[in-house]
C-alpha cells in the first residue's frame, strides 16, 4: 500500500511549496473564521451586488474542471495515444477544480451550517440544486477514474473494463456542469446582461481555452522539476486545443457586444458600458477589462502564429495570457458586471475587501495542494507520468493473456 | 404476504386519486391577496414614512445606516425608478411612492430557491422560511424589483426596540414584506395599509371582484411594475 504521507516529502524546494500553499490556507481559514462570526458584511458585497469574488471564482473553477475532457475525449473517442500522459494530470486537476467549486460555493453561504438543506428539500426546479446534483457527480466520477486507474497501474494490472463505462460518461458529465452553471445565470428575467442563449457556449469555450492553458503551463513546470518528460506532442496538440478554443471565445464576446450595442436597448448595452468606459463615476473594472482584452489578443497572436506556438517559451507565455485573460472576464466582470446596473437602475461600485481576497486565495491555494499531492503520488506510482500503459479498449484480451 | 389484484390495484390507484383531489383543491376559489396604491393620496404628504415605520418597527426590520447593506420591507422610491418615463407630469417629477415585494403569481424568486425557503402560498403570497434559508441570494438575484434584503451581518444592534411578538432574523438570511401574514390570519389587513391616515394603500382580494380594491382597478386604470417580464405583480400603482 502506498503511504499518503510520502507525497508530502521532498526536496527542500517542495517543502518550501507545501509550506507556502499552508500558510495560505491558514490565512483563509482565519478570515473564515471571522466571516462566519461576523457574516458576509466583512466582504464588498451589498444589496445590489448580492454576488462577488466568490461566486465568480467558483464560476471559473467549474470551467478549469470541466476542462479535463479536452484530453480525455481525443484520448478514447479518437485513440488519441499522445494524450496518455496528460489523461491523469487533467484528472487531478478536474478533482482539485471541483473541490474549489464546492467551497467556493461554500464561502458564499450566508448561513453554511444548513448547507445540506439543499439535499434535504430538494427544489428540483432551481438550477442551484441541479449545479450541487452535477458537480458532486462529477467529483465523484473522477475521483472512481483517477484512483482505479492508477490503482490497476501499481499492480500492474489493466484497469476493469467497467471503468471505461465511467470514462465515457464522465465527458458530456464534463459539458454538463458548465452548462448547468451557465443556467444559473441565464435564467433570471431581470438580470439582462446573463439573459442570452450564448452564455453557456461561451463559458465551454474559454474552459476549454483555460483549461488546457493551464495543462500546458503544468506539464511544462513538470518538465522543468521533475524528470518527468515532455510530452512534446501532446503539449502540441493541446496548443492548438487552446487555440481554437481562445478564438471562439474571443468571437463569442465579440457576438454579445454586437447584439447588446447594436440593438442600442439600454438594458443590454449598459452592463458593457460599465465595464468597458465606466458608468456614473464608477470605473474600478475598466483597467482589468482592458488587460483582459489586451491580454486575449496578445494571447492569440502567440497562438496563431507556428512558430510561437511551437516555441514553449512563447507557448507558457501565450497560456499565462490566456488564462489571466479568461480569469478577468469569468473570475471577475462576469458575475459584477450582471449586477450593474441593478434592474432598477442603480450603479453601485464592488471591490472585495482584504478578508473576502483572503478567502478565495486559501481556496485556491488548497486547490493547488490537493493537485500538487495528487501529482506527486501519480509520480511515485509512476515513476514519472508516462502515460497509461496502453488505450483501455485494447486492454481487455492481449494483456491479460499476457499477464497469465 | 398475500395481496389480491384487485387490492393490488385499489392501492395503486391511490396517489393518483391523491393527486386529483390536490388538482381540485388548486382551483383558485380562496383569494389572491393584492395592493393597489393610490399615488394622488399618497402624494398628500410627500416626506410622510408613516408606512415604513409601522411595517419596520412590528417586524424587527433593523435600521442600518450603511445603503449598501440595508434592510427594507417597504419604502419609498422616487417615482421617475419606479416607471422611468420622460416628460412627466409635474406632481409626478420629483415625487416617491412606496415600494415592497409584489407577491408576484410568477415569481422568479422562488423559482430559483435551491431549498423551498421561499416558496408561494396559494393565497399568492410570496413567503421566507427563515430558518431554511441557507443564505444564498439566488432569489436576490432573480428578482428584478430588487424587493429583496440580506442580513450582512447579526441585525439585532440595529433594531431599536424589539417587538417581543414577533421574531428577529438572524445573520445570513433574506427577508422582506410577508403582505402581514400574521395579521391575515386573525383577520386585519397588512400595516403599512392601516397605517396611512390617507388610506392609500388598498389591500384586498384580487379574485373577489366586488373587492374595494377590484372596484377601484375597474374604475381606474393600475400600472405595474416591469410587466414584460411577465412576473404579474400583485401590487398595482395608481397615478
Amino acid at each position: 500500500m502506498l503511504r499518503l504521507e510520502k507525497t508530502v516529502s521532498g526536496g527542500r524546494a517542495y517543502r518550501i511549496w507545501l509550506l507556502c500553499l499552508a500558510a495560505v490556507i491558514a490565512t483563509g481559514f482565519a478570515c473564515y473564521l471571522r466571516q462566519l462570526d461576523y457574516g458576509l458584511a466583512v466582504t464588498g458585497m451589498s444589496r445590489d451586488i448580492t454576488w462577488g469574488l466568490y461566486i465568480a471564482q467558483f464560476t471559473f473553477t467549474v470551467g478549469i474542471a470541466a476542462s479535463a475532457v479536452m484530453v480525455v475525449l481525443p484520448y478514447y473517442l479518437h485513440d488519441y495515444k499522445a494524450f496518455g500522459p496528460m489523461l491523469i494530470l487533467g484528472e487531478f486537476v478536474a478533482i482539485s477544480a471541483v473541490l474549489m467549486c464546492m467551497l467556493f460555493i461554500f464561502a458564499d453561504m450566508g448561513q453554511p451550517a444548513r448547507v445540506l438543506n439543499v439535499m434535504l428539500h430538494p427544489a428540483p426546479q432551481s438550477m442551484m440544486f441541479w449545479d450541487m446534483v452535477s458537480l458532486s457527480i462529477y467529483l465523484l466520477l473522477n475521483t472512481i477514474i483517477a484512483s482505479v486507474t492508477l490503482a490497476a497501474e501499481r499492480r500492474e494490472l489493466p484497469p476493469p473494463t467497467w471503468i471505461r463505462s465511467l470514462i465515457l460518461l464522465s465527458i458530456p458529465w464534463a459539458v454538463s456542469i458548465h452548462t448547468v452553471t451557465a443556467f444559473l445565470y441565464c435564467g433570471l428575467p431581470g438580470r439582462s446582461f446573463w439573459l442570452t442563449a450564448i452564455l453557456a457556449p461561451r463559458f465551454l469555450a474559454s474552459a476549454f481555452a483555460s483549461g488546457p492553458a493551464l495543462l500546458i503551463l503544468l506539464w511544462l513546470l513538470l518538465s522543468k522539476l521533475t524528470h518527468v518528460k515532455a510530452g512534446g506532442e501532446a503539449v502540441r496538440k493541446l496548443a492548438v486545443i487552446a487555440t481554437y478554443a481562445m478564438l471562439l471565445n474571443v468571437f463569442f464576446v465579440l457576438l454579445e457586444l454586437f447584439t447588446a450595442l447594436y440593438s442600442g436597448i439600454p438594458g443590454d448595452a449598459e452592463h458593457f458600458r460599465y465595464l468597458y468606459l465606466g458608468l456614473d463615476g464608477h470605473f474600478s473594472l475598466v483597467p482589468w477589462m482592458w488587460v483582459s482584452a489586451g491580454l486575449a489578443i496578445l494571447s492569440l497572436v502567440l497562438l496563431l502564429r507556428p512558430a510561437t506556438r511551437e516555441n514553449h517559451r512563447t507557448l507558457a507565455l501565450a497560456c499565462v495570457f490566456v488564462f489571466v485573460s479568461l480569469w478577468i472576464d469569468k473570475g471577475v466582470a462576469m458575475v459584477v458586471g450582471g449586477f450593474v446596473p441593478s434592474p432598477m437602475g442603480a450603479v453601485t461600485g464592488y471591490a472585495p475587501t482584504a478578508p473576502e481576497i483572503a478567502i478565495a486565495a486559501g481556496i485556491w491555494a488548497l486547490g493547488a495542494l490537493v493537485a500538487t499531492v495528487l501529482i506527486k503520488l501519480a509520480i511515485l506510482v509512476r515513476g514519472g507520468l508516462a502515460g497509461r500503459a496502453a488505450p483501455l479498449r485494447a486492454v481487455d484480451k492481449n494483456l491479460l493473456e499476457v499477464s497469465h | 404476504m398475500n395481496i389480491s389484484r384487485k387490492t393490488f390495484v385499489k392501492f395503486a390507484a391511490l396517489p393518483f386519486v391523491a393527486l386529483a383531489a390536490k388538482g381540485a383543491r388548486s382551483k383558485p376559489n380562496g383569494p389572491r391577496w393584492g395592493m393597489a396604491i393610490d399615488h394622488r393620496n399618497c402624494a398628500k404628504d410627500e416626506g410622510c414614512t408613516l408606512c415604513t415605520d409601522a411595517c419596520h418597527l412590528t417586524h424587527n426590520v433593523p435600521t442600518i445606516p450603511d445603503a449598501r447593506r440595508e434592510v427594507k420591507w417597504v419604502w419609498k422610491e422616487r417615482f421617475s425608478k419606479v416607471f422611468p418615463s420622460e416628460y412627466l407630469p409635474a406632481r409626478l417629477e420629483n415625487a416617491s411612492g412606496p415600494v415592497m415585494c409584489n407577491h408576484c403569481e410568477n415569481p422568479p424568486c422562488t423559482r430559483v430557491c435551491p431549498t423551498g425557503a421561499t416558496f408561494k402560498r396559494p393565497d399568492g403570497i410570496v413567503m421566507m422560511d427563515w430558518h431554511r434559508c441557507i443564505g444564498c441570494r439566488y432569489c436576490m438575484a432573480a428578482c428584478p424589483y430588487g424587493s429583496r434584503s440580506f442580513n450582512w451581518s447579526d441585525p439585532r444592534p440595529h433594531i431599536r426596540s424589539v417587538n417581543a411578538a414577533y421574531p428577529c432574523r438572524t445573520k445570513g438570511v433574506v427577508e422582506k414584506c410577508t403582505f402581514c401574514v400574521e395579521r391575515l390570519d386573525v383577520g386585519k389587513a397588512p400595516l403599512c395599509s392601516e397605517a396611512c391616515p390617507e388610506k392609500a394603500l388598498i389591500f384586498g382580494d384580487l379574485n373577489d371582484p366586488r373587492s374595494e380594491i377590484r372596484t377601484l382597478l375597474s374604475a381606474r386604470y393600475g400600472l405595474r411594475r416591469r410587466t414584460e417580464l411577465g412576473t404579474r405583480p400583485s401590487v398595482f400603482y395608481i397615478l
